[in-house]
């Protein structure tokens, strides 16, 4: 390809990029407010976040309809981080410096996370954090959505101490190796041994990333569960390695009658790709079921399978909490009157949002939000019947009451101003 | 013809008197089904103990359908229905088959605890069941409950009883009765655990561990012996049982490395790309279940089979394309071949992704590959079993191929001597294609294979290159039967380490053995020479 560069042609591209440059500064300066997704569309964590990347664009478009927001449209930015840690704070600084987003919404590990929260600090943005994650963190740039241990985990284990959840005694603490299911199977043997379970009654499992050889563990934890005592499976498993979990579950005859595994990473996404008949019965959970009967959930799942153009299209947990939140930053913009993230901020404790369930989940001053807690067990055709519900509303606690140097730790933006405050020596910062 | 009058006379008032006398269980079956309407775990729980009461015929179905997510009620009528696995729906008051079911009907909902209770009061119910499945999954049940009201129906059923296999699952599940129950002789006791030492598995021990308090001391030692006598046994059965783990782990690494063999091992292409083979194979299968559900239900057992031929084609066919279109230009350049071949890589999976989606696909097992089989106290799943004998089927034809067929003959020739290969004759740039082609299509088997154990997603590939490469090393490149032996090697060594060090270290540790090892022997187990060995 060869291309002439004679005066007209000069003549022509400049004045193309010129008038690029014209029509873009307006729309970039006045017409439209932008809003960063970053969530990974390539690799390993492909699977679950490009989910949340169209339930966003889908957002977006909904509030343009509705007139956009302080009379100006939403603009999604969206941006691939591919699954790379390192890429993830990367591509954050992009949409912060070069996209000046008002805020993101975005990641799904906890490391990622992590690996985000200096840009945002540094450059002074706002992050919404849609997935349930491990608590002992709250910091002034970000707003959870998801599910603190306290609003997931300990409710679990709850149920399945109660007689409905079959009083369970011996418990296989089982999960994928990373900060995640190693804070989360921290509280929980903390927790239930605070309860009164002995530390033999407790096996705790980790495997590596996309675990496929279930074999052996899935006879240990057999022959774990045939002391004579009820045994449940507490997973924190995650992503990938949760299909030959199942399959090998289901192969070796492993019921939920005899064993139930209660899974706090499996949603109906991830049932999509097994053959649920065999795991009927086993648990999940979450803040949020597609089998909700509510009627705000309806349309929502109405909405959502118009815009993928997919009738079978399922929702789940984490599409809950990015609905919410995206609500709540809308009301805290309208509030504010204006983007600026120092005043957003601050305007977003108090906001109040519907949740999909039929109630109102509120932001608390710790940046985390109330959500009720579900259990829902396996069907067969891969959605959840929810068998157990707390009452009202459970408020997300930032830092966990069951561990040691976590106990006394507060997080209060509002009055306090800090993330980590500890009660005893009245000081922030542990 | 007088004859049949009288037939027919006592057909109708056989039939009339059926409408007109009620059966005595029906007010009562009446009561407990209308607790369903409540919707309310409770009240179905008292409504199943209500219903086995009534010993009704229909209580069976009922509890059945119940258990499998078939019973309705009516919210309006407050009716109850059971529908059968082959679709026809009975009014459960009566037990007659309804033609048309009123609209609205809302499945009754039941959790773990109600499953329990279910696969309780259907297993007292099924022990006399004609099927000998049934009566076996009954005594399995009463064997796991330890439900001490069933023990007069099983006695029953003992008697009846003439297949030796469910009378011996009788007397089990009597004796993990006998040994908790109270109000039992010191004789019975003792007779029970001696029978549940015979049985010496994992159910057995939790049912002597189970033995209450008020026994006496030489009864306690008696169980405590036989527990200690299981426990010997099924270590010894572990340790057999690992080494199948390892050998099924094996096969899979087998499957997934043997068409690295040949890409790798015998043409000395760093085919970074493998992986994305595997994994277009497996979507292949996919892609024909969803044709076969869609066009030919009835051929859907048969899926398997029918997706080898395809994968291999589909695979093969772009193995061909990768190596004539970029491979070729790279020989003898093994960096540029690395980078080449991940981009490719890349590009197949991001290509997966953007038309199949991001999320796993549902591929289905035949009803051959799920469940599982006790063998010598061995618990074996079918789906593993078939995958190793795939895998040596795989690997026999292979070896046959490179032996006994020209083409076979062909690519050793290349593979020791381009030079006098390419004088004799042979042309080897398509000797070269049809190799990686080859190479390409038994990885799309292995992801045929691979569909039945892991996840159809565009990350399938990534998950077994690393393990490929390490099987392939380790075995000596350019050797077939060094990959065969390296790759069980590694399996077995992986599942004795991993119950020991855990998954995650098990996997560290086999990664340094065999670094170490290379270190010794650079040229893996089995050497070979070959033009891998000469670049």
């Amino acid at each position: 390809m060869s291309f002439k560069l004679d005066r007209r042609g000069l003549l022509a591209g400049m004045a193309g990029a010129a008038m690029m440059v014209a029509a873009a500064a307006p729309s970039m300066a006045q017409e439209t407010i932008k809003v960063g997704i970053l969530h990974s569309l390539s690799g390993t964590m492909a699977i679950s976040e490009t989910t949340l990347k169209d339930v966003m664009l889908m957002l977006i478009e909904e509030q343009n309809k509705k007139g956009g927001l302080l009379g100006k449209k939403l603009e999604a930015v969206v941006v691939d981080p591919a699954s790379n840690w390192p890429l993830f704070a990367e591509k954050a600084r992009e949409l912060i410096t070069q996209q000046k987003v008002a805020a993101v919404f975005g990641c799904w590990t906890s490391v990622s996370r992590k690996s985000v929260l200096p840009v945002f600090k540094e450059l002074n943005n706002i992050l919404f954090y849609p997935v349930q994650y491990e608590g002992e963190e709250s910091e002034r740039n970000v707003f959870y959505t998801g599910a603190a241990p306290n609003q997931q985990a300990i409710p679990a284990v709850d149920y399945l101490m109660s007689k409905d959840g079959g009083d369970v005694k011996r418990w296989v603490l089982a999960g994928t190796d990373y900060v995640y299911p190693r804070t989360t199977n921290r509280i929980l043997e903390a927790y239930l041994k605070a309860k009164g379970v002995a530390a033999e009654d407790i096996m705790i499992n980790y495997t590596p990333f996309g675990h496929s050889d279930w074999q052996t563990i899935v006879s240990d934890v057999k022959k774990f569960g045939s002391a004579g005592k009820k045994t449940a499976v507490v997973s924190t498993i995650n992503g990938d390695a949760n299909v030959p979990f199942y399959k090998e579950l289901s192969n070796q005859g492993v019921k939920a009658t005899d064993i139930p595994v209660v899974a706090f990473s499996v949603g109906e996404e991830e049932l999509a790709g097994i053959d649920a008949k065999d795991l009927v019965g086993h648990l999940a959970a979450w803040n949020y079921f597609q089998s909700d009967k509510a009627p705000i959930n309806a349309t929502f799942i109405k909405q959502w399978q118009a815009f993928t153009k997919n009738p079978k299209r399922v929702t789940n947990d984490p599409m809950e909490a990015h609905f919410i939140g995206f609500n709540m930053w809308v009301k805290a913009v309208e509030k504010a009157g204006t983007i600026d993230p120092d005043k957003v901020i601050a305007a977003l404790p108090g906001t109040e949002a519907p949740n999909l369930s039929g109630g109102i989940s509120k932001m608390l001053p710790n940046h985390h939000i109330t959500k009720p807690v579900m259990i829902g067990e396996i069907r067969a055709d891969g959605q959840f019947d929810v068998v157990w519900q707390t009452k009202g509303l459970v408020a997300g606690d930032a830092w966990s009451d069951f561990l040691e140097g976590s106990k006394d730790l507060e997080a209060d933006w509002v009055d306090k101003k800090c993330g980590n405050f500890n009660v005893k020596t009245g000081k922030c910062g542990s | 013809m007088s004859l049949a009058r009288l037939l027919c006379a006592l057909l109708v008032s056989i039939i009339l008197a059926g409408q007109i006398v009620k059966p005595a269980y029906a007010a009562d079956l009446a009561s407990a089904l209308t607790r369903f309407s409540a919707d309310d775990f409770t009240e179905t729980a008292t409504a199943i103990d209500e219903i086995v009461a009534t010993q009704a015929p229909q209580a069976e179905p009922i509890l059945s359908a119940l258990g499998n997510a078939r019973l309705f009620v009516d919210m309006a009528t407050k009716k109850v229905y059971w529908r059968t696995a082959a679709g026809v729906v009975h009014d459960a008051l009566t037990g007659e088959a309804v033609a048309s079911p009123p609209a609205p009907l809302s499945t009754v909902r039941v959790n773990n605890r109600l499953r329990r209770v279910l696969s309780n009061a259907i297993g007292a119910l099924t022990l006399m069941a004609p099927e000998p499945q049934r009566r076996r999954e009954a005594a399995d049940a009463i064997f796991r409950s330890r439900d001490e009201t069933a023990l007069p129906q099983l006695e029953e059923a003992m008697k009846a009883e003439k297949v030796p296999a469910i009378s011996r699952a009788f007397q089990h599940a009597r004796a993990s009765i006998l040994v908790t129950a109270p109000g039992v002789t010191k004789e019975q006791r003792i007779e029970a655990i001696t029978v549940l030492r015979d049985r010496a598995d994992m159910g057995a021990i939790a049912a002597l561990r189970s033995l209450n308090g008020t026994a006496d001391a030489e009864t306690k030692t008696l169980a405590a012996t036989a527990v200690t006598a299981i426990e010997e046994r099924l270590r010894i059965v572990g340790y057999v049982q690992n080494i199948w783990y390892g050998l099924s782990l094996g096969s899979v690494l087998l499957l997934a490395a043997i068409g690295l063999a040949i890409t790798f091992g015998v043409m000395g292409v760093i085919n970074m790309a493998h992986g994305e083979m595997v994994m277009l194979g497996a979507y292949t299968t996919f892609m024909v279940q969803e044709f076969l559900r869609a066009n030919a239900p009835h051929l859907l057992e048969m899926s398997l089979t029918i997706s080898l031929p395809l994968a291999f084609l589909v695979t093969g066919l772009i193995g061909v394309a990768i190596e004539r279109g970029v491979i070729r230009f790279l020989y003898g350049r093994p960096l540029e071949t690395l980078l080449a071949t991940w981009g490719i890589s890349l590009i197949l999976q991001q290509t997966v992704r953007t038309v199949f989606g991001p999320t796993n696909r549902e591929v289905s097992s035949p009803s051959y590959m799920s469940g599982a089989f006790d063998f010598m106290g061995l618990s074996i799943t079918w789906g593993r079993l078939w995958i190793i004998v795939f895998t040596l089927i795989v690997f026999v034809m292979l070896l046959m191929a490179l032996k006994h067929t020209s083409m076979g003959l062909h690519m050793r020739a290349v593979t020791q001597n381009r030079r006098m290969a390419s004088s004799m004759g042979i042309r080897t740039p398509w000797v070269d294609a049809m190799t990686f082609g080859l190479g390409s299509g038994l990885a799309g088997i292995a992801g045929v294979a691979l569909s039945q154990i892991d996840n159809v997603s565009p990350n399938l590939g990534q998950s077994y290159i690393i393990d490929s490469f390490m099987v392939v090393v380790f075995g000596g490149v350019g050797n077939l039967w060094g990959t065969l032996v390296s790759a069980f090697a590694l399996g077995v060594a992986n599942k004795f380490l991993e119950p020991l060090a855990g998954a995650v270290l098990a996997k560290i540790l086999i990664l340094v053995l065999l670094i170490l090892f290379i270190q010794k022997r650079p040229r893996g187990l089995f050497a070979l020479k070959g033009r891998a060995v000469e670049a």
